[in-house]
């Protein structure tokens, strides 16, 4: 069973005040998202992303197309109580603390009493809030510590599927990396993650699969083992002192120095050529490396592709 | 789902306690019994006519403003703040989480018209001395504001899902002044003909009839009210409550979270 499917979801809002008109938020989107794995939603800002998870949380409705979360109707609350879902940027009742929200998440997703308090304090622990005084209110929380508790509302009540909204927005480069830790840890427990972000380098980081979206259109979804994998015909040279960066310019290679360490990106079909001027002016090779593509060249390529292509 | 309406009833009613707004209501309102035992007391011979009325009226308005200053916001702010996603992604039906809004707004007003009430009693033993057996209609009194309390907290609720809390405000005050006279409406409607006399006949019926809940000026003066009124208002006040929250739930369950 997947753990989410979208058969052509589609948004569109009335905007305007007198004179109503359409606009677009999402274009019919056919997605799936299997159990376990963890999918990354990406896009610049404004392309959909939070659309698309109001849709599937219920919190707006399509316009036209349905979805299913395991298996479930989106309305069904058997679903809701097996799903976590942190909203981008949460903000969250700032007169409780911590440790009465998340009772309180803890209480309406149906957690029995006895389990609560010890449940409550785990998952505190867990997104590193374990030494927060119980008795801070959330209205003193610094940004990071809201989007930890964010993460904690999200997993309080051990869902199957977690549902993350821009889930590293705010934090430091340490709090981020504990951030990546905790998702991993919770696919490691079995769990399916749906992430949006914008920030490739946690998605590649992080993620089983991307979905590519702009302007509302999906524009491509991808695995990013076999993304990151594609060899795109170029080697990049390191080299050692010589004075061949004026030749391989002339070969056509992308080349700059830094101090006395020299690095080229030459295509295939010069690389031999590339390698015996190098030999001819005197420089020590380091290494030789095919190039590999990124997240962001696929992010790029498929932001500016023409053509829509839509894979399962 | 009475377990999810408690806990939504609960967080309302303890937002409401740790608002410092509120308190700075009832210490006005307490003020204002205070104020009553002074004129009480420079009235001479009317001692408890005047109390009853100042200080009964004093529960009732700053009830009233405490109902409107918050419940206005009551979903709108959730959704401005966007509080209500995390409850809303959770097995939390759209209509269990209007009605624990309606219960914990409404058990706040009756937890701070009995401080007030408590207020009122002590103020009364101050000017009195003692109490006597027609002074039970004051609680008749005090049952029927709750009653106003929480069709006022129905109607708010009903105008928050769907409006911004400043127009939710002005559209409660205006129900509460047109419905605190209905009967004059009533009786103004009966005298005129044809398409205005249906619809002022209309509007009299539509916003909640809170003269009938007004029996401040009766008890005042040691008068009882009959049975059967009480009974009728309070079916009165559960019927209108139930279906300003009715209307509130359909508008609710079709709105967008934008």
């Amino acid at each position: 069973m997947s753990a989410i499917e979208t058969f052509a979801l589609e948004k569109t809002y009335s905007v305007g005040f007198w004179r109503k008109r359409p606009k677009c938020a999402l274009r019919p989107l056919t997605l799936t998202v299997e159990e376990g794995e963890i999918f990354g939603y990406l896009g610049p800002n404004g392309a959909g992303k939070t659309t698309t998870l109001k849709l599937l949380m219920g919190l707006i409705f399509p316009t036209t197309g349905s979805a299913k979360i395991l298996g479930m109707a989106l309305d069904d609350p058997r679903m809701k109580a097996q799903v976590g879902f942190q909203p981008e940027q949460p903000y969250f009742y700032d007169y409780l603390t911590a440790h009465e929200l998340l009772h309180y998440y803890a209480q309406i997703s149906g957690i029995p009493a006895g389990d609560r308090k010890r449940r409550v304090e785990s998952v505190l622990q867990r997104v590193g809030l374990g030494d927060v005084s119980p008795k801070l209110q959330l209205r003193k929380f610094s940004k990071g510590m809201s989007q930890r508790v964010g993460i904690a509302q999200a997993i309080i009540h051990d869902p199957k599927l977690v549902f993350l909204d821009e889930p590293m927005s705010g934090l430091d480069p340490m709090g981020r990396r504990e951030v990546r830790d905790l998702i991993q840890s919770l696919k490691d427990e079995g769990k399916t993650i749906f992430f949006s972000t914008h920030i490739l380098a946690d998605a590649e980081a992080l993620c089983d699969r991307v979905a590519v979206l702009d302007k509302g259109e999906l524009r491509g979804v991808g695995v990013v083992a076999d993304l990151t994998s594609k060899v795109q015909g170029k080697f990049e040279v390191v080299w050692q002192g010589g004075s061949a960066l004026r030749a391989l310019f002339d070969l056509g290679a992308e080349c700059y120095m830094t101090g006395d360490i020299g690095r080229a990106v030459v295509r295939e079909v010069i690389l031999n050529a590339a390698i015996d001027e190098l030999r001819r002016n005197g420089a020590q090779i380091i290494s030789i490396n095919p190039v590999r593509a990124t997240l962001e060249d696929y992010f790029v390529e498929r932001l500016t592709a023409e053509v829509q292509e839509v894979a399962q | 789902m009475t377990a999810r309406i408690k806990s939504i009833a609960f967080n309302t009613f303890r937002e409401a306690v740790r608002d410092r707004v509120l308190y700075n209501l009832i210490v006005f309102a307490l003020l204002m019994v205070a104020s009553s035992v002074l004129f009480g007391q420079i009235s001479i011979g009317i001692e408890r006519l005047i109390l009853v009325n100042l200080g009964l009226t004093a529960i009732s308005v700053f009830g009233i403003v405490i109902a409107i200053f918050i419940g206005i916001g009551l979903v709108s702010k959730e959704i401005e703040k966007r509080t209500l996603y995390t409850v809303l992604a959770r097995p939390v039906r759209r209509w269990e989480f209007i009605v624990g809004k309606f219960f914990g707004l409404t058990g706040t007003l009756v937890v701070n018209a009995f401080f007030m009430a408590v207020g009122f009693f002590l103020a009364l033993l101050v000017v009195v001395h003692r109490f006597e057996t027609r002074d039970g209609w004051l609680l008749v009194a005090l049952y029927f504001i709750v009653l106003q309390f929480v069709i006022i907290t129905a109607v708010t609720l009903f105008f928050s899902t769907f409006s911004s809390p400043l127009l939710s405000a002005v559209f409660t005050l205006a129900i509460v002044v047109i419905g605190t006279f209905a009967e004059d409406l009533r009786a103004f409607a009966a005298m005129m003909h044809g398409v205005p006399r249906w619809i002022a006949m209309a509007a009299a019926h539509v916003v909640p009839n809170f003269a009938s809940l007004n029996v401040i000026s009766t008890v005042a003066h040691g008068n009882g009210v009959a049975g059967s009124l009480i009974g009728l208002n309070t079916l009165y006040a559960v019927l209108y409550a139930g279906a300003a929250i009715a209307g509130a739930i359909i508008i609710f369950e079709r709105r967008n979270l934008k």
